[in-house]
């Protein structure tokens, strides 16, 4: 596992806006190394800062705010038959130089990076296409933007791009408007966007909150097998923890500005640590008893204008010790892969149960999944 | 819950009902066809389909916002679909209150609480005196878990939890029978999603209140619901007890449905594959269908063919549900 190479590092980023003379500290310094092909997933409440902490990658962040520390160095793709130039750096293991993306400001200096490198699909795919220009053109002005290639070209590159995304008749569709199109086929188009310029980073911002159920499913097998095929690296923020065991290899869960454990998937279901990820895995409604009440976590999310003092989780954490009001814990190790910020885990802490609804979790949805169960399936 | 619908007192009533709109011309669209199912007092009856499949369209319906082309609602008995008189139609929409997906597009946010609460009060002047009108605005608010002190802000000022509260607040104030609940955790958070379901079912305990929950998610309806209607493409496909739909669901549509479900197990989600279901083309010999019953209070939309397969198909998942019993 080590033996991968990493994409992307993200270091210390602390980010902090501006609102009306008062500094509202939005990222807390987070630290994240990303691998290359791997799927991430950061999971979070609204306001827990998952989207702001990514839009530093792409340097869109409000006018208002600010990286005030840190760095993420950005490593580009070097693949096996592409070799170095000649007469500059040989080749040595591990001895690559990244941009720090931290250091780029102007639009310009970004425009190889953003959209080029790094792409990112947003929630709402109304909001990303622009509704009085046809879906074809759209993609095209990507690919002209991108690459130097002619309009023919262009317009080819994008109709095999919406084929590959699942538009059934493409070539005419082209020339269709936005309104045309059903929802989940919008978030279609705006990952066709996202991926004809052959991004090695594709972060997708809550793509399926929007959309059903059922085309949620699709949607995220579609980027699933699009990401076996083109070989990119993925970042899915989401704050449905049923998708997160659907897409991720590894997971980080944020709260209050901060990534507060992280672990492989499996690690974060069934190993979880952090209070706040055991609050969050039990309020699942999957998991929910009729005619017993569901868990829920009290409380509202801290105030970032504020500095947070202790463990940022304490104030709803009804079993918090004392040194959470008063000390921030470390990050403790769990495993190689798998790390905590809580003091549950320092060695002189009382030792604290998950919740019950959560004990056993393979068990029980292998129960509710099994033959008889209440989400048993049968594909016929 | 008792067991057997006899017993049970029908407080909404759809028979046939239909909702069609003009689409330019002597076209029309039928968004909802031949929607026929009676619910109880005192359950919740969930109405669940993805976008388009015309579920929000018959709750509207049934509060008189798009009329029926066709068929009839009956609310206590009495037919409240078509034309009808002003007091009824003040009846109605008393006694039949809605909540609302985005609770921040519902509220006035130009209006403090207090006046958000109240609107419904003003209208039916439901009120002696400003007095009493405070001490229910502020009960309402109790309720729901908010604090007396809230009804002067405004509702920017509130989380998106505390918000939905105020829209269930405006609703439970009118003391309504019925609530029409369309889609209320949707753009919730996980974690408050949570905090609302709870409170729609304490509520529903301490009111005697009847639910029609509009949703699109069958995690969160198995959770909440008495009974289920799946509905696609306008048509209603199954209706059953919540426990009976999850058990041995028979249409494809609703297997699809599940399928989709996302667990939170990530060996168990890895491995699963969700069912996409396509509608087949209509064969024009086929013999009609319509919602039969296949087990008492189990209800399917089929004709003679379908009726065998989906027979085979709950033999086979009540073997099953046997063995492990």
């Amino acid at each position: 596992m080590d033996e991968r190479r990493i994409v992307l590092s993200a270091k210390d980023i602390e980010v902090k806006f501006r609102v009306r003379e008062n500094y509202l500290t939005a990222i807390r310094n987070v630290s994240l190394d990303l691998y290359e092909g791997e799927t991430f997933a950061i999971v979070g409440e609204s306001g827990s800062g998952k989207s702001v902490f990514t839009k530093t990658f792409t340097g869109m962040l409000e006018s208002n705010g600010r990286v005030t520390n840190g760095s993420v160095i950005f490593y580009g793709k070097r693949t096996q038959n592409e070799t170095a130039p000649e007469g500059e750096q040989p080749a040595e293991g591990g001895a690559e130089e990244g941009i720090d993306l931290v250091q780029l400001k102007s639009d310009k200096d970004w425009e190889g990076i953003r959209g080029a490198k790094i792409a990112t699909v947003f929630q709402d795919p109304m909001t990303s296409l622009n509704p009085i220009r046809t879906i074809g053109s759209q993609i095209v002005e990507v690919i002209e933007k991108h690459q130097k290639v002619s309009k023919q070209e262009a317009k080819q590159q994008a109709i095999d791009m919406m084929a590959r995304v699942g538009i059934p008749n493409a070539a005419d569709r082209f020339d269709e408007y936005p309104f045309q199109y059903s929802g989940g086929m919008r978030q279609r188009i705006v990952i066709a966007i996202a991926l004809c310029c052959h991004p090695e980073i594709l972060i997708c911002d809550e793509p399926t909150t929007a959309l059903d159920v059922t085309i949620q499913a699709q949607i995220i097998k579609l980027i699933k097998d699009l990401q076996k095929e083109l070989g990119f690296t993925t970042i899915y923020i989401t704050h449905d923890l049923g998708v997160v065991a659907k897409v991720a290899d590894r997971v980080g869960v944020m709260y209050g500005g901060q990534i507060v454990e992280y672990g492989t998937v499996e690690e974060i279901f069934y190993d979880p640590k952090h209070p706040y990820t055991w609050a969050l895995l039990s309020s699942l409604p999957q998991l929910g008893i009729k005619g017993e009440d569901l868990y829920y976590i009290t409380g509202t999310p801290p105030s970032l204008f504020n500095k947070i003092v202790g463990d940022s989780f304490a104030p709803r954490n009804p079993k918090a010790l004392k040194i959470d009001f008063a000390k921030e814990p470390p990050f403790f190790r769990v495993s190689d892969t798998h790390y905590a910020k809580t003091w549950l885990l320092d060695p002189r802490a009382p030792s604290v149960e998950k919740p019950e609804v959560i004990q056993n979790l393979h068990e029980k949805i292998e129960q509710m999944t099994g033959k008889g169960g209440a989400f048993y399936v049968d594909d016929e | 819950m008792s067991t057997t619908n006899n017993e049970r007192e029908v407080i909404l009533s759809v028979r046939h009902v239909d909702v069609a709109f003009d689409v330019g011309g002597k076209k029309k669209f039928k968004a909802v066809s031949d929607a026929n199912f009676d619910i109880y007092r005192g359950e919740t009856f969930a109405l669940v389909g993805e976008s388009g499949s015309g579920k929000t369209t018959l709750g509207r319906a049934v509060i008189r916002i798009n009329p029926c082309s066709a068929g009839e609602i009956f609310f206590n008995g009495e037919r409240i679909s078509g034309k009808i008189s002003r007091q009824q139609d003040r009846d109605v929409i008393r006694n039949i209150q809605m909540i609302f997906q985005d609770p921040a597009a519902s509220l006035n946010e130009r209006a403090t609480i207090e006046y958000c609460i109240s609107e419904g009060l003003y209208n039916f002047h439901l009120y002696k005196d400003n007095e009493e009108r405070i001490a229910k605005v502020d009960k309402a608010l109790e309720d729901v878990g908010l604090l007396p002190e809230h009804k002067s802000r405004y509702p920017h000022e509130f989380s998106g939890g505390q918000r939905q509260r105020v829209g269930i607040a405006r609703a439970m104030i009118m003391e309504p029978q019925f609530i029409i609940a369309d889609e209320p955790i949707s753009a919730l958070d996980v974690s408050i999603r949570a905090q609302v379901l709870n409170l729609m079912n304490k509520l529903k305990k301490e009111k005697n209140l009847t639910y029609l929950f509009i949703a699109h998610d069958l995690s969160v309806v198995r959770f909440i619901a008495d009974r289920i209607a799946v509905i696609h493409l306008g048509k209603i496909v199954e209706i059953a007890e919540s426990e009976t739909l999850f058990k041995y669901p028979v249409h494809p549509y609703t297997v699809s449905l599940l399928s989709a479900v996302p667990m939170p197990d990530p060996i168990i989600e890895k491995q699963r594959e969700s069912i996409v279901y396509t509608k087949e083309e209509d064969d024009p010999n086929a013999s009609p269908r319509e919602m039969r019953e296949i087990r008492p209070g189990h209800f399917v939309y089929a004709n003679d063919e379908d009726m065998v397969a989906f027979e085979e198909r709950l033999k086979k998942l009540e073997s099953y549900h046997a063995e492990q019993a």
